[in-house]
């Protein structure tokens, strides 16, 4: 939007001064002229001029946009050894111009190299090295501080262990209890089409109990909760990190592990087995409704199959599993939380990383206890 | 030696209104309240074009607040604001961004965007509200970084530089649309006293040169004697305004025993 009369330079020279005729509103709205493009009209004969002076009797209003031709004129001057005179010129515009050069320009360093591919893959080596350090080192802290809970030589604040509690309990059962029914579906669907084929309809009771109880109840609910709980975590310690409150609880000598760690990590490995429970529950019983739409089987029928060939073992398997997910999440929302940067990004990141590196563990760990049983033939 | 002082019987005399200049802004029975709760009661004063106005008052007076209702964050519980004679209506998109163009805010912790570099923060007001091509808007944000101290520091994001620098940064912002309103939340907290020095300058210089007015909340007394043509003073158990006037003279006259011990940093009669 233009507003006021436009800027407007024209040049005048006698006798070697090119004078500058300043006319018009000199605002930062305006299209402005440039230094340079007018006094190189005068450049097919340099030798003529010396100097370059001003003539702002004419000039309305002005702003920055002033300062900005003065210092082109300025530049222009150096480069073609002309005097610059600011006489005919507002008397604040010098003022400003010594004001903004009163610091010396700061040379920034060139950007260092891009490292090449093996600097970068030895980087990264090393940075996963300090990173698991890290991870093992906090778990230790962790675990000490467990430790000291349980022989009573640490307070821990029940407020922060209950607030965790009663957010994976009620908090969490809507979104629990919805995932947990549908992956209940989808595998009583993908047994009923399977097994139909060799007509064994019927053992997909068998399929939705052993793939609840010994895998999806707890994988669902360690990914749920480490998208959900592993980021809160991460998203609470992250600011109070960015706010100093983790220094101050340094600096007055009280563990952060101890006060803020071991209530959320303590609530998760409560809750946990708890939550998994309960999705194994309600995945059961969405692969009886799709069993009973499907198949036309009774509740009696499919619980009888299920139970004959499901063990208590399957059970707990699941179980174990959810308390080590549990373990896993808050690990990582937490350390996550406590290793935050102090730019405004650094929560999000962290939050990010928590509930990346939560996913990947407890997928690996699943993998891994999957193996154990399969050698311990549980 | 104390002078004697006494509260007021009545606070209306004590203020002395504007007679001369125009009012940048004009502030009528304005209220401020948080929910239920009245941080100010019946504020009237008006700021004059190209002065310097300060806000002062004990923490939690309420100078933040005002503020923030000066600026347009906050809607008055009652009374009203005047822009240089408009209504500031938030409601109204355009109005307020005609308005808002015109103004500049140094918000007490700088408040740049941390994903943007120094000379990006500087640019984006530029690329929103000129029609400026790359090159002069590139001008321009060099030029006022320098204004600021920060020659050749465009490249650094806000995290790789100190809060001082920062703030300095965020400055170069606020007045990179040659506001004709700055207003300042704390500029000195945080900062050293030669950098603090040298803001007050450059205060001191905006108002010279470009006949800025400036409004600056501010504790720092220095500052209030060096840069303050005016100052008011929210008093935070009256829940009012108990004083406006040029701070040497509300220092030497002044009109309640909460200002005097303002403006002379004296904890002298509390109990």
């Amino acid at each position: 939007m233009l507003t006021g009369s436009a800027a407007e330079a024209d040049l005048r020279v006698e006798s070697g001064v090119a004078t500058i005729v300043l006319s018009g509103d000199w605002t930062l709205e305006q299209p402005l002229p440039r230094a340079d493009e007018l006094l190189d009209a005068r450049k097919a004969d340099p030798g003529v001029l010396r100097t370059v002076a001003f003539d702002s009797s004419a000039l309305e209003e002005w702003d920055s946009s002033l300062l900005i031709f003065l210092t082109q004129c300025e530049a222009y001057g150096e480069e073609h050894q002309l005097t610059v005179e600011t006489a005919g010129l507002p008397e604040q515009l010098p003022r400003l111009l010594a004001l903004a050069r009163a610091v010396p320009e700061r040379t920034t360093p060139d950007a260092p190299e891009r490292a090449r591919f093996l600097a970068r893959m030895g980087l990264s080596v090393v940075t996963g090295y300090a990173s698991a350090r890290a991870s093992i080192t906090f778990t230790g802290e962790v675990a000490i501080a467990a430790g000291n809970l349980v022989r009573r030589r640490v307070g821990m604040r029940w407020r922060d262990f209950w607030v965790v509690v009663q957010s994976n309990s009620s908090g969490a059962l809507p979104i629990v209890t919805l995932i947990a029914l549908l992956v209940g579906i989808i595998i009583a669907f993908l047994g009923v089409v399977v097994l139909k084929r060799f007509g064994a309809g019927y053992y997909v009771s068998y399929l939705v109990g052993f793939g609840m109880l010994r895998e999806m109840g707890a994988l669902m609910t360690g990914i749920i909760m480490a998208g959900r709980t592993g980021a809160a975590f991460a998203a609470e310690l992250g600011s109070m990190k960015i706010t100093e409150e983790i220094d101050a609880y340094t600096t007055l000598g009280i563990s952060p592990v101890e006060h803020l760690v071991l209530p959320r990590m303590l609530g998760l490995f409560v809750m946990m087995p708890l939550l998994t429970i309960y999705a194994d529950f309600v995945g059961i019983v969405g692969g009886m409704l799709v069993s009973m739409w499907m198949l036309d089987l009774s509740a009696t029928q499919f619980f009888g199959g299920l139970l004959d060939a499901v063990t208590l073992s399957d059970a707990l398997l699941g179980v174990i599993k959810g308390v080590i997910f549990g373990a896993i999440i808050g690990i990582a929302g937490c350390l996550k939380g406590l290793q935050t940067g102090s730019d405004a990004g650094a929560v999000g990141r962290a939050t990010t990383s928590a509930v990346v590196v939560g996913i990947t563990l407890i997928i690996l760990a699943n993998a891994v206890m999957d193996w154990l049983a399969a050698l311990l033939e549980v | 030696m104390t002078p004697a002082v006494t509260a007021p019987a009545v606070i209306a005399p004590v203020i002395s209104t504007p007679t001369t200049g125009t009012p940048a802004i004009e502030v009528r029975g304005l209220t401020m309240q948080y929910g239920d709760l009245v941080i100010m009661n019946n504020l009237n004063f008006s700021v004059r074009t190209g002065e310097v106005f300060v806000l002062m008052g004990g923490s939690g007076s309420g100078k933040s607040t005002l503020l923030k209702h000066l600026i347009g964050l906050k809607a008055p519980a009652h009374g009203t604001i005047l822009f240089e004679g408009e209504a500031f209506d938030l409601e109204n998109d355009a109005t307020r961004k005609r308005v808002l163009r015109r103004m500049g805010v140094l918000y007490q912790n700088g408040a740049l965007w941390s994903g943007l570099t120094l000379a990006e923060n500087v640019a984006l007001p530029l690329e929103e509200f000129t029609e400026l091509g790359a090159e002069a808007i590139a001008e321009v944000v060099a030029l006022k970084l320098s204004l600021v101290g920060l020659r050749g520091f465009g490249a650094f994001y806000p995290s790789a530089i100190s809060g001082g620098m920062r703030k300095r940064a965020a400055l170069a912002r606020a007045i990179a649309l040659d506001p004709d309103v700055l207003f300042f939340d704390e500029p000195s907290s945080g900062l050293d006293p030669i950098s603090a020095s040298r803001l007050d300058d450059l205060i001191l210089e905006l108002k010279a040169s470009f006949g800025t007015t400036i409004v600056v909340v501010t504790h720092d007394l220095a500052s209030i004697f060096r840069i303050a043509d005016r100052a008011l003073f929210l008093d935070i158990d009256k829940k009012t305004m108990t004083a406006l006037g040029p701070p040497a003279e509300l220092r030497d006259n002044p009109p309640s025993d909460e200002v005097h011990r303002f403006l002379t940093r004296s904890s002298e009669g509390l109990s």
